[in-house]
């Protein structure tokens, strides 16, 4: 870890202001993920500015939807009762992340912006062309089990590592982003995420010195009716395998509406668009799901070791389905 | 037979009892001390700066960026470190030396494996070497590694001896071959492993401190003073009353503390080169490639049986990984060749060298993968002839060892299995395969045997007993975290006839008297017996004080007829002529008195039941006659989500047979700790090594599965009483090895009777049990 600065902004505008003027800077918010990126030496920043001081809290629900404040913890919106009752996948897609010490610290907007657990990514010494654009990609040949097979290019197929990306990304949740000049805007999650293609080492469209200042999650049947499943080498602690946010409105019967995203398999959160729509207006049984999550791989592309995650995918889809369809 | 402690098991003894560690408030308040923990005037911080290559040679070392860093005192290298007197290069230095690996790193410019150090920063902070190190500009002349037995490019060879030269690299018992040819049942399978790392929660650490040109003490986290003194010593070149180790604390080391890495002298001589201490604590991702590794490995059994399931043959082969110096193979025929009635035996060994430092013991070696083959291919015998596990083994007891011929000191595995069976509910168990279900839920049990040598070992111990009631009693032996102290306080207090809290039990030090190190389960028999004898020379000098008293009851009396029991001494005829060892000191004025004492343990302890010269027909009473051995059984209940391949253990009984236990609570623990060491190196442990670099992809604890509490239900472990008279003074057998044992087979042999798979490669994670569902 290099020696770096560190500052407490008051504003976003403050914030702004100062990572516009220091291109080494980054934000430092719950830290868990930062701090080690740096420890590692994956990440060199000569200025941390700190955002904690900022009023960027609050989980509010409303006949719309559900709007989080991006400094808002993992666990208090996980453990939220609105989240609870009405975003079941975006709770429990929280609680079966990290452990319960990181879900203290870490907050929804890091959350967001964590950078994938791929060994060769996390060691120096490999080729890297996330971290080092150019350098080379070993995982494609190499130790690729937990790795991408949809979303991926030549030059990356490391899997994007946030569960809960995975269940807003499902409900088409939006960001808010504020910058130092004009407006705020507004992102879908969906679109905030970039393909590797050959620049995997840009990965977002947040502009330098832009801050996420909040969630919002449209409100819908399918989203109360919702399930996180999360399939992984042990019981907890451990990143995902294969996920799957799932999220039904059946109504006598008949799926009316359906969201289904997947986690563990692609390069960012992978919305399945082909599988909801197979499964809108059909009865919610097995069948249907089975014939449905097949499509969700139809454009995988697997590597050596991560082969089992076509089928794995798939039922992990099912098996979520099934969950919240019972 | 006098030597017998036999009143230990007397009404209000603490040894056997479920007491809470006499450390533990030590160790939860951080009063503690680890062995990074002990602040020296003018310490400062050694990091260690590793190759990115696994193969090649250093062309320059760039060490002036980071030299110039603010703090940093000296950046040493292979160009600028203190010569050593013996180096681990060459075969006889390494046998000198006692050193785990034939190379050192830092003596040359050849580079044989990924992350070797290449160099180390010392600053005045750790924060200031950490950074510097990163400065270190090192380039390569690489050229391509091999990676493992796996490589196209590996040649393999059988070597002469395994596990370091203690092993025979090819064993040969009857002609199991044509035994197997000729067998009515034959079965042959293969099993493989990956790399696992020790990951003790303790890095590894070295604090040393030169107090003066000739008098080097180290702070060392290693598993024996003893042995790291004695290699030590051979490096620097000293006598050995010039080197002082101290270890009082350890989290943890199932055997990568075993041995002197390289870290421990670099930072030992980086002291020496800078003139001030230097302590280096390796880093969670250094742990992967400082201190040795269990090999990756492949192991073929073919078993030939009767009809009836009588085993007729065993032939076991292995194949595995090395370095590019040694021949370190662990030795996992052994439990093969011993374990059953089996009349004909073979074995051998085969391995590559590889671009990976050397492998080294870790938990139960060999006995923990050769018994993961032996057990499955058992559970394999017993599902081909529709026989239930348990019956299996009963029919191929042994009741003698059958790789030697010699009769057991105690086996206790009958009733093992018999309780066991009892306490989990065997009975319950659907004969058939994949036929039981709960909901989505596969659910199968499944079991294994246990067993674990009673290794040769021997240690000192000084008891110090003083007139107004306490005492200090001392072994150089070191406490793994498991409960030393608290066993050898239980041993000394009762020995002596005092309450716990008035006995000290101090350890951890080579200015105390020698002992082995913890490791091969040999601790606690060892260091027990030596406790235990050492009270006892106290008495026999409290015994020749009195009868040479004309004041005490027992004056005139002959030695040999007076003995000591609850700090009392008295006449064997005559209980009531006697004194209190204390009444007795402050007549004669003795402030305090001094014993000191070595206990053997294994076949070089010879109890009053080999009093009898050995000799022919009269040598079977003989200790070293007999086979000794540890023997247990787990039981297993997994519950397997087919569809996503996920396996958890819902239901887990240990049943034991070790001798004496010293403390039912600290060796309850114990037993559970081996068996979720054991859950995670069947369902999840992997150390990941890339093919193309030959370096670790998932060298940090958030990547290398070890299990979590989510995935250990409750644990029952009980152990059987067992008096062994043959062992050592105390009846120990020891149990840090043999709780691991067989415990990968009996989740395995689970998952087998759940789904009715049988899943050969390890670990078994969520993907392979999902694709041989996907099988069928």
């Amino acid at each position: 870890m290099n020696n770096f600065a560190y500052t407490q902004a008051a504003s976003t505008k403050e914030a702004a202001t100062a990572a516009q003027a220091d291109k080494q800077a980054a934000f430092i918010s719950g830290g868990t993920s930062l701090i080690d990126l740096m420890k590692s030496n994956i990440e060199q920043h000569t200025l941390l500015i700190d955002l904690n001081k900022l009023s960027l809290l609050g989980i509010e629900n409303s006949a719309a939807g559900l709007r989080i404040g991006a400094l808002e913890r993992m666990s208090d919106v996980g453990e939220h009762p609105q989240v609870v009752q009405n975003y079941p996948v975006v709770s429990q897609a929280l609680l079966a992340s990290a452990s319960p010490q990181l879900r203290n610290m870490a907050s929804m907007g890091g959350n967001l912006l964590q950078r994938t657990r791929c060994g060769y990514f996390r060691d120096t010494a490999f080729p890297c062309n996330k971290r080092v654009p150019g350098s080379g990609c070993p995982a494609q040949t190499g130790d690729n089990r937990t790795l991408a097979i949809l979303g991926g290019s030549p030059s990356c197929i490391a899997t994007h590592a946030s569960d809960l990306a995975v269940s807003l990304v499902a409900l088409e949740a939006k960001l808010t982003i504020e910058s130092p000049k004009g407006q705020p805007r507004t992102v879908p999650l969906a679109d905030f995420y970039k393909l590797p293609g050959s620049t995997p080492h840009i990965e977002n469209h947040l502009a330098p010195g832009e801050v996420i200042t909040a969630i919002t999650i449209p409100a819908a049947a399918h989203a109360r009716r919702s399930h996180y499943l999360k399939v992984r080498d042990r019981a907890s602690y451990a990143y995902a395998l294969v996920s799957a946010a799932v999220g039904l409105d059946v109504q006598g019967g008949t799926i009316r509406s359906a969201r289904v995203a997947l986690g563990g398999v692609g390069t960012v959160p992978w919305r399945v668009p082909a599988v909801e729509q197979a499964l809108v207006g059909k009865s919610a049984t097995e069948d249907t799901f089975r014939a449905a999550a097949a499509l969700a791989v139809r454009d995988a592309s697997p590597r050596e070791h991560n082969k089992f995650k076509l089928e794995l995918a798939q039922r992990t889809i099912v098996r979520a389905l099934l969950e919240v369809a019972a | 037979m006098s030597s017998e402690p036999q009143f230990f098991d007397q009404p209000g003894g603490v040894v056997g009892k479920p007491l809470v560690r006499v450390e533990g408030r030590e160790k939860v308040t951080g009063k503690a001390k680890y062995s990074a923990e002990f602040p020296l005037p003018g310490l400062t911080y050694g990091v260690l700066a590793t190759s990115t290559i696994a193969k090649g040679k250093i062309q320059n070392i760039d060490t002036t960026a980071a030299a110039r860093e603010p703090g940093v005192i000296a950046v040493l290298t292979h160009q600028n470190l203190p010569k050593l007197a013996k180096t681990p290069n060459d075969a006889a230095g390494k046998k000198d030396i006692g050193a785990p690996m034939g190379f050192l790193p830092m003596t040359s410019d050849e580079i044989f494996y990924s992350a070797q150090p290449v160099a180390m920063v010392v600053a005045d902070t750790l924060d200031h070497a950490i950074h510097a190190a990163t400065l270190v500009k090192v380039t390569y002349q690489a050229e391509k590694p091999i990676a493992s037995f796996h490589d196209s490019r590996a040649e393999l060879f059988n070597p002469a001896k395994v596990q370091d030269g203690k092993e025979d690299g090819h064993k040969r018992r009857g002609d199991a071959k044509s035994a197997f040819a000729s067998a009515p049942i034959q079965l042959t399978a293969t099993y493989t492993h990956p790399v696992y790392n020790h990951n003790p929660m303790e890095p590894g650490s070295t604090t040393a401190h030169w107090e003066a040109p000739d008098r080097l003490t180290v702070y060392e986290s290693t598993q024996g003073v003893t042995r790291t003194q004695s290699s030590l010593v051979a490096m620097l070149g000293m006598p050995r009353e010039q080197v002082r180790v101290i270890t009082k604390y350890i989290g943890g080391g199932f055997g990568c503390k075993g041995s002197t890495w390289p870290h421990t002298i670099l930072t030992i001589q980086a002291a020496k080169a800078v003139g001030r201490p230097v302590k280096l604590m390796l880093t969670r991702k250094q742990m992967f490639t400082s201190m040795g590794h269990r090999e990756d490995q492949s192991q073929t059994v073919q078993l030939g049986a009767t009809a009836d399931g009588k085993l007729t043959a065993l032939i076991h082969t292995k194949v595995s990984t090395t370095s590019p110096w040694d021949n370190y193979a662990e030795s996992n025929s052994k439990i093969i060749d011993l374990l059953y009635a089996t009349p004909t035996f073979e074995a051998s060994y085969e391995m590559a060298r590889a671009n990976v430092m050397t492998s080294t013991f870790m938990r139960a070696p060999g006995e923990a993968p050769g018994s993961f083959a032996l057990e499955c291919s058992m559970d394999d015998l017993a599902a081909r002839l529709g026989v239930d596990p348990i019956e299996i083994r009963l029919r191929n007891y042994a009741d003698h060892d059958y790789s030697t011929g010699q009769p057991w000191s105690s086996k206790s595995l009958k009733q093992c299995y018999a309780r066991g069976a009892e306490l989990f509910g065997w009975s319950k168990r659907n004969p058939k395969a994949g036929a039981t279900r709960d909901g989505r839920y596969l659910v199968g049990m499944g079991m294994a045997s246990a067993s674990y040598p009673v290794h040769n070992s021997q240690g000192s111990a000084r008891a110090r007993l003083y007139a107004d009631g306490h005492a200090v009693v001392q072994s150089g032996a070191t406490d793994l975290g498991t409960g030393t102290y608290t066993v050898m306080t239980q041993v000394a207090a009762d020995s002596l006839g005092l309450p716990m809290d008035k006995v000290r039990f101090e350890l951890g030090d080579t200015n105390l008297p020698t002992a082995p190190n913890s490791g091969g389960s040999v601790a606690a028999g060892t260091v027990s017996s030596s406790v235990y004898l050492a009270v006892q020379d106290v008495w026999q000098k409290l015994i020749k004080v009195a009868v040479a008293d004309k004041k005490s009851p027992l004056y005139k009396a002959k030695p040999e007829d007076v003995t000591a029991e609850k700090g009392r001494l008295f006449l064997k005829k005559d209980a009531s002529k006697g004194e209190a060892f204390g009444d007795l000191m402050k007549r004669a004025e003795l402030t305090d008195v001094e014993g000191m004492a070595q206990g053997k343990y294994g076949p070089g302890y010879e109890s009053g039941h080999s009093a009898s010269p050995a000799g022919p027909g009269n040598n079977t009473e003989s200790a070293s006659a007999h086979s000794m051995h540890s023997f247990g059984a787990h039981f297993c209940e997994v519950r397997v989500d087919m569809d996503l391949g996920t396996v958890r253990v819902s239901k887990w009984v240990s049943v034991i047979g070790a001798g004496r236990i010293l403390n039912s609570q600290t060796a309850r623990s114990q037993i559970i700790g081996g068996a979720i060491f054991g859950i995670g190196s069947v369902l999840m442990e992997a150390t990941e090594r890339d093919a193309n670099y030959s370096r670790y992809t998932n060298a940090d604890l958030a990547n290398y599965h070890v299990p979590v509490n989510a995935d250990i239900p409750d644990m029952t472990v009980e152990f059987v009483e067992e008096n062994d008279p043959y062992i050592n003074a105390m009846g120990v057998k020891g149990i840090g090895e043999i709780s691991m044992v067989g415990v990968a087979a009996a989740v395995a042999n689970a998952v087998f009777h759940a789904t009715g798979k049988r899943l050969r490669d390890l670990p078994l994670t969520p993907d392979k049990v999902m694709m041989a569902g996907l099988a069928s």
